[in-house]
């Protein structure tokens, strides 16, 4: 129990049996992203074929803006009963609770994009012309793109008033890059004209360098009041 | 060190008027472009003089995170301040050139995005100081703007491939410059430097000063809540 892969274990096991029984992260990103894909095709014709080049934008736009919900409450639940500055006192690593909470919001994404996925397939008549095993790996790469940053940033806007409004105006603008890797790799695969090799290696090299990053300053972060 | 500020104000304020004298006088009108290139001698100063803001901003905060020293913050928090400020210059007379010369306000080139989120960057760096008001502000916004540097490259490579995918017919810059206004030019920016050297060198003062002041306050007000026990 007391090694850091311990911590890790322990703190996802709980995130993820909070999750199971409440359901609170999961029904409000799933209802928000319903609610971006229905908005959006209001904004342009949505089964005509040249909305298969903007579909990949469309798609990420969603799920970025659905996990900045559950991003947001990721950390506040353990702000209730004083869970997080117990955490601070105890000599468990930094890292084995951000790894944690990294890891539960990759698979709280990643069940949105599952159930999401299907939808926009029949609301926006997708059908990939490209390879479309590459999408699950931008999917993949991507999400942990969005989610470790996510995980960091809401740890950082914990301290800061209106922390709900401070996530995003930190998230997005370093999550540019990951974000512009992820839709042009999805509208490559989608329209089959270009291959989305050169994306996929920056969205690696960018998982890398933010992961790196948010292991060697979380710990900062966490114990910094 | 008091006494060095008004001169070098003269200074700068001499170099600056040089410089103005140089863009709108000395400098050959440019052939195609006509006097529009002007703004030129106040955009690329500006580019640089923010560019070196933003790498002064992150040395500072990797000062700060190694060593915890307060002043290593207040010079950070002013380059970007300051920083900002030049980055939007650089960012308004790039559409006013633009429009008569390249026919549009703004295009989504490598450069011109690249300086778009670096602003992004920096006014979120400078909006989680603002909103964080416990005393680990420092600590954040440091470990943001080192993060922010090294997100810098990847933005770099990304817009640089999204770009020579769809290329888009932008006139550049390119070739060969007159001596003339290239000396123009780095004028211009030895002034701009200086300029924003004279700028942030006021600020820090007012930030040390403003430091001191709430930790009088708060040293007061505890002793008054000690007396009056």
């Amino acid at each position: 129990m007391s090694t850091p892969a311990g911590v890790t274990r322990a703190t996802l096991a709980k995130d993820l049996r909070l999750e199971w029984r409440s359901k609170d992260a999961i029904n409000s990103m799933l209802f928000f992203a319903l609610l971006v894909v229905v908005i959006f095709s209001f904004s342009f014709d949505p089964t005509a074929e040249e909305s298969r080049r903007i579909a990949g934008g469309l798609v990420w736009v969603a799920f970025l803006f659905a996990a900045v919900v559950a991003l947001n409450q990721t950390w506040a639940r353990e702000l209730r009963n004083q869970v997080l500055d117990a955490y601070r006192v105890s000599p468990a690593p930094a890292n084995s609770l951000f790894l944690a909470k990294v890891l539960g919001n990759f698979i709280f994404v990643s069940v949105l994009e599952g159930l999401m996925t299907p939808l926009f397939v029949v609301f926006y008549n997708l059908r990939a012309i490209g390879p479309a095993y590459q999408l699950v790996v931008v999917a993949a790469l991507g999400t942990w793109a969005l989610v470790v940053n996510g995980t960091f940033f809401a740890a950082m806007s914990l301290r800061t008033r209106s922390r709900e409004i401070m996530l995003p105006l930190l998230l997005f603008p370093i999550t540019i890059p990951a974000l512009l890797a992820m839709v042009e790799a999805t509208s490559s695969i989608l329209t089959g004209e270009f291959s989305a090799k050169f994306w996929i290696v920056l969205l690696a090299v960018y998982d890398v360098v933010f992961t790196t990053g948010g292991l060697l300053f979380f710990e900062i972060v966490l114990h910094a009041e | 060190m008091k006494r060095a500020f008004p001169i070098f104000a003269i200074l700068t304020a001499g170099l600056l008027s040089y410089g103005l004298y140089g863009a709108l006088v000395q400098a050959p009108t440019e052939q195609t472009m006509g006097d529009v290139q002007r703004i030129f001698y106040y955009h690329v100063p500006s580019a640089w003089t923010a560019f070196c803001l933003f790498f002064v901003n992150l040395g500072a905060s990797i000062v700060y995170l190694l060593r915890r020293n307060p002043k290593a913050d207040a010079l950070a928090l002013v380059c970007a301040e300051v920083g900002v400020v030049f980055c939007t210059v650089v960012l308004v007379t790039g559409p006013i050139w633009a429009r008569p010369v390249w026919g549009i306000w703004w295009t989504w080139d490598l450069r011109l995005t690249l300086t778009l989120v670096l602003w992004l960057i920096y006014v979120s760096y400078l909006m989680l100081r603002r909103f964080s008001s416990s005393g680990q502000t420092p600590v954040m916004a440091a470990v943001l703007a080192v993060l922010g540097a090294l997100d810098v490259p990847l933005v770099y490579f990304s817009i640089w491939f999204f770009r020579t995918q769809h290329p888009q017919p932008v006139v550049g810059g390119g070739g060969s410059i007159d001596p003339r206004m290239l000396h123009v030019l780095l004028m211009n920016w030895l002034a701009f430097s200086c300029f924003a050297m004279l700028v942030c060198w006021s600020r820090y003062r007012l930030e040390i000063l403003r430091r001191q002041v709430e930790e009088t306050q708060a040293l007061e007000s505890l002793l008054e809540a000690g007396n009056s026990r």
